[in-house]
């Protein structure tokens, strides 16, 4: 038992330090001790200052992504590429729902936070799983989500967590008791509006998006006082009437009410700059663009809001009046970068739905360079403004990459050691677009198309389903991790797989990459070359990303796959 | 020890296509064949839609699939769905409290059900099907000049290299299994693929693919055993395009192979 463990973390400067008397007091009652020491640890707040200091406690996991730059990079250095193949087993958490186990735990002085889909939060013992707590909220039958009752984690801030659900309701929970202290309704889910997203709290605030995309929603971002539950700013994704942006629907009528452009990814944010970057979903109804003429800002485009306010400080496009679902969710990751050729060093790194990989200056969004990573087939390029020189493919033709991108929702990885850029990949993937007219009803799938495979009848769209065989023609295309260089946009290194990935990936300060695979893989590479160095075999799908906390100066690296959540570290 | 690299004596020698483990062999995460797509909703399902549609269907909405004013199967749209995966559902789930009721269909008959519906204005009943035959006739053909015994395992009885047919008609659609017997090289699924594999230690192992991922493939043995392998183990590892099963277009006419199709749909397994 550890009984010493809270005294081997910095206490957070609000909280004051537990007089050594009454420690050693606690620890002298055999008994007292172990209980004492959890009330301790779970009671701690986690400040503003915490969240935008976080890099600065690699022992915790503080934000979806990691911290603010979203680089899911750990400078934790315990495990190395020299050691990596004595990892072993720790513990590992069951989940209690069939959903895909996309949530990526939080780790605060031991406690880690964690989601079971659809909205049930839990606290746990950080070095045993051992559950304190367990909030269960059941969701509205209204909710309507296209792909899955899925959750991705909480935020915390002060004395709470924060859960945003599948019937689009946020609640705050009290870290400690695990009892609600606030819920808000953020949108109606009987009109398609869900929430799957971990939220993001900045400052006194969180912030959340709304899914439903493909059910003709009017996306938007929403800021609500940590306190109280109260709305302080929403930012529409798509411009009403007199808004700058309202032309690029230039149907002239009401296609940008139900334009989709949803949110259901964590967003970024830069504390120098006070900019909150979010990317954006696809335009509704999906692969039919004629029912929506136009460019369709905010859809898929990268969009900085001031954090105070909301307020719109700079767009970035990346697909126009999108025909292929190319949401662009995926998250910013904020990288500090001196180059030869680029004046700025505050860079924003993207490997896009589309197939590009763009490099944009973060302070103006202005486009930097963008290079294809996979096939692409629907643009020839970009112009020197970042804007796409569409080559579409025409009728019954297949477009790469297809409707699930050449990547898609898992968290890219940047390593400020390598200054590489790493990303789960679906190589020679396409798929054949078959728009279809289709009218607006509400809360009804508003699709606009159907989509084949390259290859007719054979199972084409890999599947999100638990089948545990491999069961889909090699031609469809295969999974890969690739590194790319930010200085150039090119490809350093590729580690292929055979069957694609939905999984997340970490990086470590001693160049090591840590990942998991549909095939059932947790498994590590070398980020400098992309050698095999270690893999373990869990039988399950990773649908999160891996994270990276300590205990007792111990790393550890947990992801989940399949049902549950394992954790590794090494031998005592 | 396995070196042969043909199906073995039983199978009459016309019926191969071409030995196993032989011919063109892929490259991994090669790029992609683009094939034509013949629409939409392909005919053969959509008369196999009609055929169910009469029989488990009219008794409600009638034989053109007006008669119900509040479920008019002709009028283009639905009150309970939009999209395909919907318009299942509904078959699936039923209308609640209603007399359409939850039934259990199988993939073969929800992607038939869909494609019939989605054609129904346009469909003529009393054509007929063109595509499903007689399936005791089908029999017949498959247990003599098919000689697909020889090689597909059904229920309990048959060879085992070969995937079985015991439940073929409920797994792949309608078209999926035309499109099969027509080119079986083309609508070979990736679990079926012939490999040939060199041990580090010289045994040449030639199976039909069952399951792969990046490190290990896991296979069905001419000599129908279950091998695992490691492929990081192996000294030549190659996988086949080429199905074992010949093209039956050119063994059979339009009759004769609606004739087998519409028995390999009544193959649905044990579980009805
Ligand atoms: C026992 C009678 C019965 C049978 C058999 C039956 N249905 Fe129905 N079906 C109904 C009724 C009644 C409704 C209308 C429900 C309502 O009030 O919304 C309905 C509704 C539907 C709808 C929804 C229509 C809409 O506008 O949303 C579809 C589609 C449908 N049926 C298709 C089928 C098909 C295909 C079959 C055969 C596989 C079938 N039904 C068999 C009675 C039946
Ligand atoms: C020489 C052996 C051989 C004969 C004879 C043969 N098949 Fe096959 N068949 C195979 C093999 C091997 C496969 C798996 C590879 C493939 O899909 O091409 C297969 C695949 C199939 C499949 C796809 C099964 C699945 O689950 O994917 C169907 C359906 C099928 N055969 C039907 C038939 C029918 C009907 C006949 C007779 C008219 C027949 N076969 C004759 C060897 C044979």
């Amino acid at each position: 038992m550890n009984a010493h463990r809270s005294t081997a973390f910095a206490a957070a400067p609000e909280v004051p330090a537990l007089p050594d008397s009454l420690l050693d007091a606690a620890c002298r009652t055999t008994l007292g001790a172990p209980i004492l020491l959890v009330a301790l640890a779970a009671g701690a707040q986690v400040t503003s200052d915490q969240l935008v200091d976080a890099a600065v406690t690699p022992e915790n996991w503080l934000t979806y992504s990691g911290t603010y730059l979203s680089q899911r990079h750990t400078t934790l250095d315990r495990i190395t590429p020299d050691n990596v193949d004595e990892l072993e087993l720790k513990w590992v958490f069951q989940a209690a729902s069939l959903e895909a186990f996309e949530a990526t735990p939080l780790v605060v002085d031991g406690i880690m936070y964690l989601t079971e889909a659809p909205n049930t939060a839990i606290a746990l013992d950080a070095s045993t799983g051992r559950v304190f707590w367990r909030y269960q909220y059941d969701p509205s039958t209204e909710a309507r989500p296209c792909c899955g009752r899925v959750n991705r984690g909480l935020a915390i801030l002060g004395d709470k967590v924060f859960m945003a659900t599948i019937d689009a309701e946020l609640i705050a929970i009290d870290a400690t008791s695990g009892q609600p202290a606030w819920q808000t309704t953020v949108a109606d889910p009987s009109l398609g509006y869900a929430m799957t997203l971990a939220p993001l709290a900045i400052d006194d605030k969180v912030i959340v998006g709304v899914a439903g995309g493909e059910y003709g929603i009017r996306g938007f971002i929403s800021a609500y006082d940590v306190d109280t539950g109260e709305e302080v700013w929403r930012f529409y994704t798509i411009p009403g009437p007199g808004e700058p942006g309202h032309e690029t629907w230039e149907d002239g009528g009401d296609a940008w009410m139900n334009g989709g452009a949803s949110v259901w990814l964590t967003g970024s944010y830069d504390p120098e700059l006070n900019l909150t970057y979010w990317g954006i979903g696809n335009p509704g109804p999906d692969w039919n663009p004629a029912q929506r003429p136009g460019d369709n800002l905010y859809s898929d485009s990268v969009v900085a809001l001031d954090a105070d306010t909301g307020e719109l400080v700079w767009h970035f496009q990346f697909t126009p009046g999108d025909p292929y679902d190319y949401d662009s969710v995926q998250i910013p990751v904020l990288v500090d970068l001196a180059t030869e050729d680029i004046a700025s060093e505050k860079l924003m790194l993207w490997a896009n739905r589309n197939g590009f990989f763009y490099v944009l200056d973060r302070t103006n969004g202005e486009f930097i360079r963008g290079e294809p990573f996979v096939h692409v087939n629907w643009a020839s390029g970009l112009d020197e403004s970042g804007r796409p020189i569409e080559t579409p493919q025409g009728p019954e033709a297949v477009t790469y990459p297809g409707v699930q991108g050449g990547t898609n929702w898992y968290s890219p990885s940047y390593s400020p050691n390598t200054e590489l850029f790493y990303v789960t990949v679906w190589e020679n993937y396409g798929t054949v677009f078959r728009p279809v007219e289709v009218e607006y009803q509400p809360g009804r799938v508003f699709g606009g198309g159907t989509l084949g495979g390259p290859i007719p009848g054979a199972a084409n769209l890999p599947g999100f389903g638990l089948q545990p065989v491999n069961n889909w023609t090699d031609e469809v295309g295969n999974g890969a991790i690739h590194a790319l260089d930010p200085r150039t946009g090119e490809q350093v290194w590729r580690f292929p797989t055979t069957d694609i990935s939905h999984s997340g990936i970490l990086t470590t300060a001693t160049d090591v990459l840590f990942t998991g695979s549909r095939e059932g893989y947790f498994y590590a590479l070398d980020a400098r070359d992309g050698t095999l160095l270690w893999r373990e075999r869990l039988g399950g799908h990773g649908m999160n990303g891996p994270m990276s906390y300590a205990l007792d100066g111990e790393q550890y690296v947990a992801i989940a796959m399949g049902m549950g959540l394992f954790v590794y570290g090494l031998p005592e | 020890m396995n070196t042969h690299e043909s199906i073995g004596g039983t199978v009459p020698a016309r019926l191969l296509a071409r030995t196993l483990g032989l011919g063109l062999f892929l490259t991994l995460g090669g790029p992609a064949a683009a094939q034509q797509h013949a629409g939409q909703y392909d005919q053969v399902d959509i008369e196999y839609g009609a055929q169910i549609f009469a029989q488990r269907c009219v008794v409600c909405h009638g034989e053109r699939g007006d008669l119900l004013p509040q479920a008019n199967l002709r009028s283009g749209t639905y009150r309970n769905a939009s999209s395909d995966r919907e318009l299942s559902r509904v078959l699936t789930d039923g209308v609640p409290n209603t007399a359409m009721v939850p039934t259990g269909y199988t993939g073969s008959e929800l992607t038939a059900l869909v494609a019939y519906l989605r054609n129904i204005t346009t469909y003529d009943p009393s054509a007929g099907s063109v595509a499903l035959g007689d399936p005791a006739r089908g029999r017949e053909l498959a247990e003599g000049a098919g000689g697909c015994i020889y090689c597909h395992r059904i229920g309990a009885e048959g060879p085992r290299f070969a995937p079985a047919l015991t439940n073929v008609g409920a797994r792949l659609s309608a078209a999926t299994i035309r499109r099969i017997l027509l080119d079986p090289t083309g609508a070979m699924l990736p679990a079926s693929r012939p490999v040939r594999v060199v041990t580090e230690d010289g045994e040449v192992i030639v199976g039909r693919r069952l399951n792969e991922d990046t490190f290990t493939v896991q296979l069905i043995t001419q000599d129908e055993r279950l091998v695992a392998l490691d492929k990081t183990a192996l000294r030549e590892y190659a996988i086949g395009t080429e199905s074992a099963m010949q093209p039956y277009g050119e063994i059979f006419d339009e009759a004769e192979l609606a004739d087998l199709l519409a028995w390999l749909l009544t193959l649905q397994g044990f579980q009805r």
